[in-house]
């Protein structure tokens, strides 16, 4: 049987190691090599390593950390942030990532995904989803557009809506609709992070990730809110994910790998310990 | 020294920085020369079958020369896939043929490709897994299996729903399914055991 998986997250920005609330106010958390080559031997399943910067200039250096990782990490990590085209997945799977997330690329390209399943196969190709909660104030976009002339963003009572450019624009995408047709495209996998609960450490947002599990068959990996481990159990449990993603609660040492894996194993499920 | 047979296959890189990390020379090289003279030889692999049996093309003969003179061979992944006769992924094809054993598509009725951490149970008789006790999680990532009909290879399975055959050993010649250098601690002393028993069987042989 398959474990589910512990991934500790590490979004990169300048060669550190940052983590930030709602996706604001970043803290420090480190050297992004001596960090994953610490959760790759505390016994974490997998890494993964998101440029948040992004920017030409950082994708250079995004390639030279991958070359540093996978000399030290002996455990798959996917790489993401700002991942445009089939060649820049290609030169980061031949630096030594298992695997890459693409997120605005895929909105605003979705043949990328496609592309890359057949080249490389599904199993590295990762859909990188940022949702929010669709707000009261959208009500009544078909008015906002007439008004403004700003794309109208539905107000979807319940649902969510995908954001893009690391999650500071957003679109009338419908999350689930949108992780369907991903898979159906080609990604082997959805890193599904609720922007409502990032950094908060209140736990994930499990209608969230509970639509999303429901409405695909392929790994979908919960990001966004955990703070205790009970949330973790919960979004694997409730939630349905195949994977739980984790930042805040590993970097600053509040809990372990171990303690993470020993807990969940305690309450009954397949873990990799 | 280990030589990684170098034929253009996706990720090489990780399987020669694990040797390296667990204090091994190590090169990658698709020399007659360096695959004739290596203490050890590993056939990595991620790739389909059949583009992978192309692109090793002419040096296939040799890595089976060398094996079938008794130099260890380690097969990882689509590696370890072409140690078999045939395969049927994207239409038949011939393999090293070095273990009797077909490689076909995973049954369905489960999530494929197999992809993340399976526990495997690990004979007491397979010097591959000495020290590691009698199961441990390794990394998957595969939607074709091996199904061994060879009564001289010994093998170890994983439980998928099936008993999914996830390494296989035939005298000098082993094979694994997973990814040893993709699986953390336990992955790298799979390493350290095939390099260890690349050794002494040099040490035997002086």
């Amino acid at each position: 049987m398959l474990t589910r998986r512990i991934i500790p997250c590490l979004d990169v920005k300048d060669n550190r190691v940052v983590k930030g609330v709602n996706f604001l106010n970043l803290q420090d958390a480190g050297d992004p090599v001596a960090l994953g080559a610490r959760y790759s031997d505390e016994g974490a399943d997998e890494l993964v390593f998101l440029d948040i910067t992004a920017t030409i200039r950082s994708r250079e250096t995004i390639v030279e950390l991958v070359e540093k990782v996978a000399e030290n990490v002996f455990i798959p990590f996917t790489v993401g942030g700002g991942i445009q085209t089939v060649e820049q997945i290609d030169t980061l799977l031949r630096s030594g990532a298992e695997k890459v997330s693409v997120n605005t690329a895929a909105v605003e390209n979705p043949e990328v995904l496609g592309e890359a399943a057949q080249r490389f196969g599904n199993q590295c190709v990762v859909l990188a989803i940022d949702a929010r909660r669709s707000k009261e104030w959208h009500r009544h976009p078909a008015d906002d557009f007439e008004n403004t002339g700003r794309m109208p963003v539905p107000h979807r009572p319940g649902r969510w809506q995908v954001c893009v450019k690391a999650g500071t624009e957003p679109t009338d995408i419908d999350v689930v609709e949108w992780a369907v047709r991903g898979a159906e495209l080609g990604a082997g996998e959805i890193l599904l992070t609720s922007m409502d609960a990032d950094g908060t450490r209140a736990g994930y947002d499990n209608e969230l990730n509970k639509a999303v599990t429901d409405a695909v068959n392929i790994p979908v990996i919960a990001s966004g809110g955990a703070g205790t481990l009970e949330h973790l159990y919960d979004a694997i449990v409730e939630g349905g994910a195949d994977a739980v993603l984790m930042a805040s609660i590993t970097h600053f040492e509040n809990y372990t790998i171990k303690q993470i894996k020993g807990y969940l194993r305690d309450r009954g499920i397949p873990m990799n310990l | 020294m280990i030589v990684v047979i170098d034929y253009d296959v996706g990720n090489v890189r990780s399987v020669c920085n694990a040797f390296r990390y667990i204090g091994c020379e190590v090169a990658l090289s698709s020399e007659p020369g360096a695959i004739r003279d290596a203490l050890g030889l590993v056939l990595p692999g991620v790739a389909a079958f059949g583009y992978a049996v192309n692109a090793l093309g002419s040096a296939a003969e040799l890595v089976k020369e060398v094996a079938l003179s008794g130099k260890p061979l380690l097969g990882i992944c689509v590696g370890y896939q072409m140690l078999f006769e045939t395969s049927s992924e994207y239409g038949l094809h011939d393999g090293l043929g070095l273990v009797r054993g077909k490689v076909g598509p995973i049954p369905p009725g489960r999530v494929i490709p197999h992809i993340g951490w399976n526990q495997v149970k690990l004979p007491g008789d397979m010097d591959l897994f000495a020290g590691l006790g009698e199961a441990k999680h390794f990394y998957f990532a595969h939607s074709f299996c091996a199904e061994v009909a060879d009564e001289q290879a010994r093998v170890a399975y994983a439980d998928y729903g099936f008993d999914l055959a996830a390494s296989v050993q035939k005298g000098n010649i082993y094979g694994v399914q997973f990814h040893p250098e993709k699986s953390g601690r336990t992955g790298l002393k799979v390493l350290e055991n095939f390099y260890e028993i690349c050794e002494n069987r040099k040490s035997r042989e002086v």
